[in-house]
């Protein structure tokens, strides 16, 4: 009989394994989250990354060795990015009417999450490398990925805090946006997708397509935004 | 499916290339899906083209962060030592940037008459 040992250290090697551990902690995450009745609390990609961290600790798996395999999904990023024109298109009309509000609520909301992020680390004693990963986190992945990395803090500390803001958007964008009395929603998208980029963006969708819409191009101007601000603001700070 | 494909990449290919030449701060994707809504643009055919395969990314957008986010593991040292602080700091600006946001536009459109749809 084959080493169970013998197919694990073999399968682990190549990126079929982490490819498929990828999708099937996906997977239970989302099946978690339609079993909970589309709950935000019940965040499928939280779930996902709670066990796919839990997996490699126990298996004593590198995360470079996890990531040849996880890359593929990974890579979708770029695309999906670029697939956000389509829902651009489609609410053309509604963007053209509301440019100046989303412009005002772009420097509002990118301002105060860089500001706010920035100034509450530095009263916690934190500087640094993990300062400089903080102030990009509004920011989507690839993009804040890039900006963490010119400031000089860890891009792989970033990527965890961006998801981690954009998890937190998703849970309480609904509620708090409830809570303010705040029933555009073009107001409501854009303000999510500025503040909690892709992850806020896929859970306005589940919510409206207007605002799934306005998320979108919410992320992608304050994309642009934050890799201008992000330098400017943290010099206030260090 | 493989137009559709072929579309993206290429858009996503032609952001990437320009953001180099022209040393841009704008990353390469954001670019490309300006260069695709400007393909939009100019041949309206291609909307219907790229529908199916653009819905199901976009639907699945979740799964994609999901690699980036288990990047958690290598900085299990500093979440230990900063944990609590960060959760407040992402916590307290995340809410923070989407009232700050969402006020913002719903008081700008009141005052340019850009009025609220249902």
């Amino acid at each position: 009989m084959t080493d169970f040992a013998e197919i694990w250290s073999y399968l682990a090697q190549g990126p079929l394994l982490w490819l498929t551990a990828t999708l099937a902690a996906y997977a239970v995450g989302d099946a978690c989250f339609r079993a909970s009745g589309r709950r935000p609390f019940v965040n499928p990609v939280l779930i996902a990354v709670l066990l796919l961290a839990a997996l490699l600790w126990l298996s004593g798996t590198p995360y470079q060795t996890y990531f040849e395999g996880a890359q593929f999904v990974h890579f979708l990023l770029g695309p999906a990015t670029v697939a956000l024109a389509l829902p651009l298109w489609d609410n053309l009309g509604h963007v053209r009417r509301a440019a100046l509000p989303m412009l005002a609520a772009l420097l509002a909301g990118s301002t105060v999450a860089v500001v706010s992020a920035l100034g509450l680390a530095v009263v916690f004693g934190i500087d640094g490398e993990v300062l400089a990963s903080i102030a990009p986190k509004s920011a989507t992945a690839p993009v804040a990925l890039g900006i963490s990395d010119r400031l000089g803090g860890s891009p792989t500390l970033t990527a965890v805090l961006v998801i981690l803001t954009g998890i937190i958007g998703a849970i309480f964008a609904t509620p708090l946006l409830n809570a303010l009395r705040i029933r555009d929603w073009r107001a409501r998208g854009f303000a999510t997708g500025v503040a909690a980029h892709g992850i806020g963006t896929a859970r306005a969708f589940q919510v409206h397509p207007t605002a799934g819409a306005f998320a979108g191009l919410g992320m992608g101007l304050n994309a642009v935004l934050t890799a201008f601000l992000a330098p400017l603001l943290l010099d206030l700070f260090r | 499916m493989i137009p559709a494909l072929l579309t993206l990449l290429s858009a996503q290919l032609g952001g990437e290339a320009l953001t180099r030449l022209t040393g841009a701060p704008l990353p390469g994707p954001v670019l490309g899906m300006l260069l695709l809504l400007a393909g939009f643009a100019l041949f309206p055919a291609l909307v219907e083209v790229l529908r199916p395969l653009a819905t199901t990314i976009l639907g699945n957008l979740s799964l994609l962060f999901v690699p980036a986010g288990t990047g958690v593991v290598g900085h299990l040292d500093k979440i230990v030592s900063f944990g609590p602080a960060l959760v407040v700091v992402l916590l307290v600006s995340t809410l923070a940037a989407i009232a700050a946001g969402a006020l913002t536009f719903v008081a700008v459109a009141r005052l340019t008459g850009s009025g609220a749809e249902e």
